[in-house]
């Protein structure tokens, strides 16, 4: 999902650690207590919830890009605000994320040099480019959607601050998911060309989106710890089967066409959808998607741009500082 | 001269009169009023607060967790502090 990069393989460096904290720990994650920042975790559970909520972090952040690039292209006044609230809030996602990830020991500004560094990933998904007003329909519906089945079992994650803040974004989502299905439905509502751009979005956004719960899970090689820390609640493939199982109707409803010529429904009720391209996702992911410089660029100019403000403000701030303790002394 | 790390402050929000403020969660700033104004764009977006506090994060004072049991074990003791450890007569009635 936003976290597809933590599907490599890690050191394991829990040899070394006090094993009756380890087993003390492993006793309140099974009994459901939540961990908060200051308790004793082991090593590995840090490194790997700081990789994962900075990731979302990351790509809740990069996520503006896309969706920006349509705010002064908005059909009319209504979707421009809406819109713009919604940039807006994947905007303060990041900034919850960033400050879970913070209570783990690092600080903002590693976190983000990290992301702009190359050394931190985001989603694969924001890689693909919005050629259309149906694309900003498209990734309400169906990006937020999967970012929703993917974290409202986050809400009961085992790290306090990480479920918090999940319980904080799934509240403003929803919005996010709606608006969008409300464009597509205006769309397809709409003239012949209109429903076609409709068709045509959904055609190029369907196989990224089922690509953003990542890997299959015989071939995920994270999932066996996190699941066993209650970071995971479901496996990718699991929810992965959901999120089509929910999405089937509302695309029928549209009257849009899955592009998917294999797909069809079980006796047992859920839609099976055909094999994905994994070789796409893996050079996505690897940095060569579509969009992956122009997003970088994008990041990193903004970061140097906004350079003179941070600067200023820690300048009149220090300078205030001094004149308090200068009075103070008088 | 590179720029310092930019200060955590914690946020605190009334939700509405009669509620206590409530933590809600923390955010980087160089001073109290771009703190204000920053709590004021992250976490009231919807109409969530009447009042907000912002505080350094440098200034709380936590209790350590590996210490909890030493810290609250007076609590757990003493049972005669709850309502419930003093039998009253049913025949009285609620008390």
């Amino acid at each position: 999902m936003y976290t597809q990069a933590l599907n490599t393989a890690e050191t394991d460096d829990r040899g070394l650690e006090d094993a009756a904290k380890a087993a003390q720990f492993q006793a309140r994650i099974d009994a459901e207590e939540r961990i908060e920042p200051n308790d004793w975790m082991p090593a590995a559970y840090r490194k790997t919830l700081t990789r994962q909520i900075s990731q979302h972090a990351h790509s809740e952040v990069v996520g503006m890009l896309p969706e920006g690039n349509w705010i002064t292209r908005a059909p009319t006044l209504r979707r421009k605000a809406a819109l713009l609230a919604k940039v807006q809030d994947e905007c303060g996602h990041g900034l919850y994320l960033y400050a879970a990830a913070e209570t783990l020991g690092s600080s903002r500004e590693e976190l983000v040099d990290a992301m702009l560094a190359g050394k931190a990933k985001y989603s694969s998904i924001f890689n693909y480019p919005t050629l259309t007003w149906a694309d900003i329909g498209t990734i309400g519906w169906l990006v937020d959607g999967a970012a929703i089945m993917n974290q409202i079992p986050l809400c009961r994650c085992s790290y306090g601050p990480y479920a918090r803040a999940m319980i904080r974004v799934c509240k403003e989502e929803s919005f996010h998911q709606r608006q969008g299905y409300e464009i597509m439905l205006t769309l397809c509502r709409g003239s012949d060309e209109q429903k076609a751009m409709a068709q045509d979005s959904l055609n190029r956004w369907w196989w990224p989106v089922l690509m953003m719960f990542g890997p299959p899970d015989a071939t995920s090689q994270h999932s066996d710890t996190s699941t066993k820390w209650k970071i995971k609640r479901f496996s990718n493939d699991e929810l992965r089967q959901k999120f089509v199982d929910a999405t089937v109707p509302q695309a029928q409803y549209l009257g849009l066409t899955i592009p998917d010529p294999g797909m069809k429904r079980d006796a047992d009720g859920h839609w099976r959808y055909s094999e994905i391209d994994w070789a796409e996702f893996k050079q996505v992911l690897a940095g060569n998607g579509p969009c992956n410089r122009d997003r970088m660029a994008a990041r990193r100019k903004a970061h140097e741009d906004g350079a003179w403000v941070r600067e200023a403000a820690a300048a009149y701030a220090a300078k205030r500082a001094q004149r308090q303790t200068a009075q103070a002394a008088e | 001269m590179a720029t310092p790390n930019t200060p955590l402050w914690e946020v605190f929000i009334r939700s509405r009169n009669g509620l206590a403020h409530k933590h809600v969660g923390s955010l980087h700033a160089s001073d109290a009023t771009m703190a204000l104004q920053a709590a004021r764009d992250i976490y009231t977006r919807r109409g969530e607060g009447l009042s907000i506090w912002v505080v350094p994060s440098s200034a709380i004072t936590a209790s350590d967790p590996a210490e909890k049991a030493m810290m609250f074990e007076p609590a757990e003791s003493k049972i005669y502090r709850h309502p419930t450890f003093y039998e009253v007569p049913e025949e009285v009635g609620h008390m």
